[in-house]
């Protein structure tokens, strides 16, 4: 009993550090500090999986945690130091919404996505499923920084936090989809950010910036 | 074994470009590929009437009446646009717009996206689906930017950006249906199965249910270009090359569309006809609305061809929220006659691209004067797509509207029937001006290639001989629609 105490409190610890993580997204304006949260944030979920993992005696569940830490706790962040590295500029010097502001949207969020779930956590009973808020929150504010970030950057980070929330929520749900289809997952997300990555390459060499503000040609 | 077969023949075309390189001739081995595609469809839509299920990949791919109908609509347009493909590269890389890698890492990519679509329609449980579609959007996005302006750029952000996210949210449906599953006694992959989780579709938590299928219709939704989730569509086909363009609004909209058909029914079983059908409406009437109004204010081929996908995506949801047999035959039809239309009058606008510099209306008028062979295509093209005989659209949006008024859904017929007036005003003021107007200068008239007819005459002539007579596909239809029809 003892134990599983002890579990659950872990599996708290590590799905809300996946929600902190998306906030301090918001928080930090400088584009390595942002970068630093959504490697945090990989950590953190590869942490939920090896807990509901040996929790669970499930072994599976450990080789999720290990090809989470591989693809969004090291190589995603990797892809991202480069481009950090090229430009500067890809601070969010001036967001289209200002940080105090995100913070405040990004509680609104949180309590939105505490009510939102309730029909599911109330229809499914056990501890984990308690969690699954943390994972929609972070959901919902990767939708936000998409919509409110102009840096190219921050767009990928937005896409990032939306993906790994819905990875937290399908951890927390289902304790885990199967493996095939979680390596499948992963690997489709680890070829969006090099697909993505390129782009903003290209971007850089014929605008010289990573802003998207300056890519707004097309419109009815 | 033979599931496993299809999808490796584009990759056998991936092969070729990948050892031989660039070469005039090297796109040729898509077209084979995807026509044999095409075939081994057709073989097995036939085969499979009698009621056999060839499986392989350890049970992950199937084949049924339904899929084996997709393979043909994929194998049938991706001819097409491998063929306009080869003019396409040919003139790039003749007149130095693209480098002789840049034509390979295309023939490679193009290939691939029919790969990733095959697998999808394949699929036999909703996780590879699921896979399969996101992979269409990481082979896409560089396609879509393979003209390498500005323009292209942008596009190709807002394309994978959006679709990703839209496919995240369908991933979290996907999950909401496993969890579901695995409640009601499914384990693993076996629990994701199609032909599981209609058995036991009854037995699905329905609160969970709802909310899941909520998202699945928002997630793939978005890929099918569906109202209000579409602002990605007119942006990517009109900066994609010609070709791309075709395969996109062709296939990859309604091999999106096919995971909802396929959902729906699960949905109907669990939930009763009015949730699913209340979305399916809602979403089609959107889209049908803002698509044909935007319609009229179109001066761009492309982009009116874009907004004309998203009317006939919406027209299709319309068709899959009647749902009986007669509506569903319709809706296949209809995916199969839209799919040869547009990839014949994208590929058209490709031609027009070269030969006037862009697409835009006001640069190309009077095409039939100044090139007869390519406006009559368009001409023609545009008619299918407003649903004129002989051409199968019309059959198809008839027996859709049939369905429809079964299923006591006459006022949504009335609202559509709204729609595509207005639609039909935007499309053929367009065509005027394009087909007739006074050339915009001393443009000299010209003969159009051959490489570039063949192409629109075949996928124009297999719209109308579809149309026409009902072997095979009445047969083909019918045992395909009895799979979605619940």
């Amino acid at each position: 009993m003892r134990a599983h105490g002890a579990a659950a409190a872990l599996l708290a610890l590590t799905s809300g550090t996946v929600l902190l993580c998306a906030a301090l997204a918001l928080w930090r304006r400088a584009a390595r500090g942002i970068v630093s949260a959504l490697r945090v944030q990989g950590f953190a979920l590869a942490g939920t999986a090896a807990v509901l993992g040996v929790q669970l005696h499930e072994p599976l569940l450990l080789v999720t945690a290990g090809l989470l830490v591989a693809v969004k706790g090291v190589a995603i962040p990797l892809l991202f130091g480069r481009l950090v590295q090229l430009d500067p500029s890809s601070s969010e010097t001036d967001p289209v919404v200002n940080v105090p502001a995100s913070l405040v949207a990004a509680v609104v969020l949180t309590l939105v996505a505490f009510v939102a779930t309730r029909p599911i956590v109330e229809s499914v009973r056990g501890v984990p499923i308690t969690l699954v808020p943390f994972g929609f929150a972070t959901v919902l504010i990767g939708f936000f920084v998409l919509v409110a970030r102009r840096k190219a950057v921050s767009q990928m980070v937005g896409l990032l936090l939306v993906d790994n929330g819905i990875g937290l929520v399908a951890l927390l749900l289902t304790t885990g989809v199967p493996l095939l289809i979680e390596l499948g997952g992963t690997l489709d997300v680890l070829l969006v950010v090099v697909v993505l990555r390129v782009l903003v390459t290209r971007m850089h060499a014929e605008l010289g910036v990573f802003d998207l503000d300056s890519l707004q040609e097309l419109r009815d | 074994m033979v599931s496993m077969l299809i999808p490796g023949l584009p990759l056998l075309a991936v092969l070729v470009a990948l050892v031989v390189g660039w070469r005039p001739a090297m796109p040729w081995a898509g077209v084979a590929a995807d026509g044999a595609v095409a075939v081994i469809g057709f073989a097995l839509a036939l085969h499979d009437i009698h009621g056999s299920v060839p499986s392989g990949a350890g049970g992950n791919l199937r084949v049924d009446s339904l899929s084996a109908f997709m393979v043909i609509v994929i194998g049938l347009v991706s001819m097409l646009a491998s063929w306009g493909s080869v003019r396409y590269l040919r003139y790039e890389v003749s007149t130095e717009r693209c480098t002789p890698g840049q034509a390979q890492q295309y023939a490679v990519l193009i290939q691939l996206f029919v790969t990733t679509m095959l697998l999808a329609v394949l699929a036999a449980n909703i996780g590879i689906l699921w896979v399969a579609v996101e992979a269409t959007t990481i082979t896409t996005t560089f396609l879509v930017g393979h003209r390498r302006t500005r323009g292209a750029l942008e596009a190709s952000w807002k394309y994978i950006v959006l679709c990703s996210v839209g496919i995240g949210i369908a991933f979290l449906g996907t999950v909401l249906v496993y969890l579901a599953a695995t409640h009601a006694g499914g384990h693993s992959l076996h629990a994701l199965e199609w032909t599981w989780l209609s058995t036991h579709a009854h037995a699905l938590n329905p609160a969970v249910m709802r909310l899941a299928m909520g998202l699945l219709v928002l997630g793939y939704g978005t890929k099918v270009g569906l109202v209000p989730m579409h602002s990605w569509l007119p942006d990517a086909h009109s900066q994609s090359p010609a070709p791309v363009s075709a395969l996109m609004s062709g296939v990859l909209l309604s091999v999106a569309f096919y995971a909802l058909l396929r959902f729906k029914v699960i949905a109907v079983l669990c939930l009763g006809e009015t949730y699913p059908r209340e979305l399916f409406v809602a979403l089609a009437l959107l889209s049908l609305g803002l698509a044909s109004l935007l319609l009229l204010t179109q001066r761009d081929l492309k982009r009116a061809l874009a907004y004309s996908s998203t009317e006939h995506m919406g027209l299709l949801a319309l068709g899959a929220a009647a749902g009986g047999p007669l509506a569903i035959s319709g809706v296949l039809l209809h995916i199969l006659g839209h799919g040869l239309a547009k990839g014949v009058l994208f590929l058209a606008s490709g031609e027009m691209v070269i030969a006037d510099g862009s697409s835009d209306v006001d640069d190309a008028r009077g095409l039939l004067a100044r090139r007869p062979a390519l406006g009559g295509a368009v001409g023609l093209g545009l008619a299918a797509l407003l649903g004129f005989p002989p051409f199968s659209l019309f059959v198809s949006e008839l027996t859709m509207m049939r369905g429809e008024m079964a299923n006591h859904m006459a006022w949504a017929v009335g609202l559509s029937l709204v729609a595509l007036a207005i639609a039909f005003a935007g499309l053929t003021t367009l065509g005027r001006r394009l087909l007739f107007g006074s050339p915009p200068g001393q443009a000299p008239s010209q003969r159009t290639p051959l490489l570039v007819m063949a192409p629109l005459v075949a996928g124009l002539g297999l719209c109308a001989a579809i149309g026409v007579f009902t072997w095979p596909f009445d047969e083909i239809l019918r045992a395909a629609a009895k799979l979605v029809t619940s």
